[in-house]
């Protein structure tokens, strides 16, 4: 109603919302945009404002075959896959236990579910490191592997849990009251209506597993080399160039769920989180 | 409706045993729980007994000692930022959410909403690099305060020591709880917030006396995962901060990749475990404390 009266408070206060909308968007994309002027420059020095010499030639150094982008590139969407699979293959079925099935000692299993994320990761990292040293599962694909894993199934039994309980329980009824087998059932109409949250799920544990880096370090040193360990490596070496390139590559997906995440997880799969 | 629940029990009574011992959920559990079990409980005891060993497995305090006598400075050093962090995220959560909520200018809303789930998924690393990059003395932070006539060019300077982490961690987890946040106001009766509003009651009383209180516990689990999560970050501090003081996480990588200490950097991680617990205890505490006054 009075949204049309002009008065001068109104305008105060929505000169001073713009200002903080303003504000926040530079605070979201100023390092952002830094970013991209450091992945496109050829030469920046203090004090200039921008690069002085734009370029492509860290791309090409990046992309080369001794760059090892494209290596690091493959060898993490390969761990992430990997990843995926294992975490999905073993949370599916505890998610749907969880959400349908009798199961005794429920609370204390959802809790033990909940460890990974809410226990610092650190400790475990780095012995397990250790333990895998011992047992030759250092420094190999299968022992990053299964850390990712232990990490991403958490997310993925969680999700999991609450597609399968969304999906609405008369219609599984009804398909066994028709005489579709257990089997038969969930494979026709559960596994379809928890589709989307699955999907999910398995897009959460992929891009968990292609942006770590603290158990990389530990389990994966010397010779598995993933995107995240070559932007820290050249991060570290003060190539800033090559880091804001690989940054750059690492931000895509990223960004990329954020901006679709919505159309997969719906909102009645989110109000299960949990139950 | 209820002639198809009627008839079901008969419809399934095949299936009744295997599922009504439980056994067939347990079995369906195993394998996940075995991972965890495996790949992350039996590592995070090694780690707890790992502290007081030495290195022929003997029982020893002298890590705890020696890590006490180190690395106190760097304990406190990691609880104020983790500390910090934390009530800033709050702070910015409860501004953004709060509006999401509040806010009566379309154009703010749609914008803002847009706006603050951008680091959502951005991993903790490439944060630590945007932020090396924007904060540093040559960074765009510098040249826009300059160009803004804000700074002196001569003043300049570069921001990456313990603020640049905590702009970092703030940068990275504000979106997060922002988002639990305001799915929770949202989710709320908007009743009372009308009629405090129609009495004529502020915006900001409103979301002080009226929102804020029902979403406590949602803005308290965000914090506490927030809270622990910061906590065992490395790349953050070994990227913007990594001499001393400096965060306990950059210490233990230390102990482990010069010296292959794995007492004392158990005892550091015990030391995390421990903050951990306190924020455990911080949620537990509040959320035993609204159980009763409701």
């Amino acid at each position: 109603m009075n949204a049309l009266r002009l008065s001068p408070n109104r305008i105060v206060s929505g000169m001073l919302v713009a200002l903080m909308v303003g504000l926040l968007a530079f605070a979201i994309f100023g390092p952002l945009v830094n970013l991209a002027l450091w992945a496109f420059a050829e030469r920046w020095y203090f004090p200039n404002r921008i690069p002085s010499d734009f370029g492509f030639s860290f791309w090409a150094r990046v992309f080369s075959p001794r760059g090892g982008a494209v290596a690091a590139l493959g060898s993490s969407v390969w761990i992430a896959i990997l990843t995926v699979v294992l975490s999905l293959a073993v949370a599916v079925p505890a998610g749907y236990a969880l959400a349908r099935l009798k199961l005794r000692w429920r609370g204390l299993i959802l809790l033990a579910f909940l460890l990974p994320q809410a226990v610092p990761n650190l400790p475990v990292y780095v012995n397990i490191a250790r333990v895998f040293y011992e047992i030759g599962l250092a420094g190999t694909v299968a022992g990053v592997v299964l850390v990712h894993a232990s990490h991403g199934l958490v997310l993925a039994v969680w999700i999991a849990s609450a597609a399968f309980a969304a999906v609405d329980a008369s219609l599984e009824e009804a398909a066994r009251n028709l005489g579709a087998s257990p089997l038969a059932c969930f494979r026709t109409v559960t596994l379809p209506l928890a589709a989307p949250g699955l999907m999910a799920s398995a897009i959460f544990v992929f891009l968990e597993s292609l942006d770590e880096f603290t158990g990389t370090y530990f389990v994966g040193v010397p010779d598995v080399m993933t995107l995240p360990l070559l932007m820290f490596n050249a991060s570290m070496g003060g190539n800033y160039q090559i880091a804001s390139i690989t940054a750059l590559l690492l931000l895509v997906p990223s960004v990329g769920f954020m901006l679709v995440v919505e159309r997969f997880l719906k909102a009645d799969v989110l109000a299960m989180v949990g139950r | 409706m209820s002639e198809a629940v009627d008839t079901a029990p008969v419809a399934s009574a095949p299936r009744r045993p295997l599922e009504a011992s439980g056994a067939l959920g347990l079995l369906l559990v195993a394998p996940a729980l075995a991972i965890v079990a495996l790949f992350f409980a039996l590592p995070l005891g090694l780690s707890v007994i790992g502290a007081f060993l030495d290195k022929e497995g003997n029982a020893t305090l002298a890590n705890v000692a020696k890590a006490y006598e180190l690395y106190t400075t760097d304990f406190l050093f990691t609880i104020g930022i983790v500390s910090l962090s934390a009530v800033l995220i709050a702070a910015v959560a409860i501004a953004i959410a709060g509006y999401l909520t509040l806010g009566e200018n379309p154009r703010a809303l749609a914008a803002l909403r847009w706006l603050y789930r951008w680091p959502l998924f951005i991993p903790f690393i490439v944060a630590g690099q945007l932020m090396r990059g924007f904060l540093a003395k040559n960074g765009t932070l510098n040249h826009v305060l300059i160009a803004g006539g804000l700074i002196d060019p001569l003043a300049a300077q570069s921001v990456l020591d313990w603020r640049g982490i905590v702009i970092a961690f703030v940068w990275k987890q504000a979106p997060f709880v922002t988002l639990l946040v305001a799915g929770a106001m949202a989710s709320l009766d908007r009743q009372h917030v009308e009629a405090a509003r129609n009495l004529g009651a502020p915006r900001w009383r409103v979301l002080f006396e009226i929102v804020l209180p029902q979403v406590r516990g949602t803005l308290l689990v965000g914090v506490v995962l927030s809270f622990v999560t910061m906590l065992s970050v490395l790349s953050v501090p070994l990227m913007i901060n990594p001499n001393s003081p400096t965060m306990i996480t950059v210490d233990i990588a230390y102990r482990i990749n010069t010296h292959a200490d794995y007492g004392v950097a158990n005892a550091l991680c015990l030391a995390s475990l421990a903050l951990a617990a306190a924020g455990a205890w911080f949620y537990l505490h509040h959320a035993v404390a609204r159980a009763e006054a409701a």
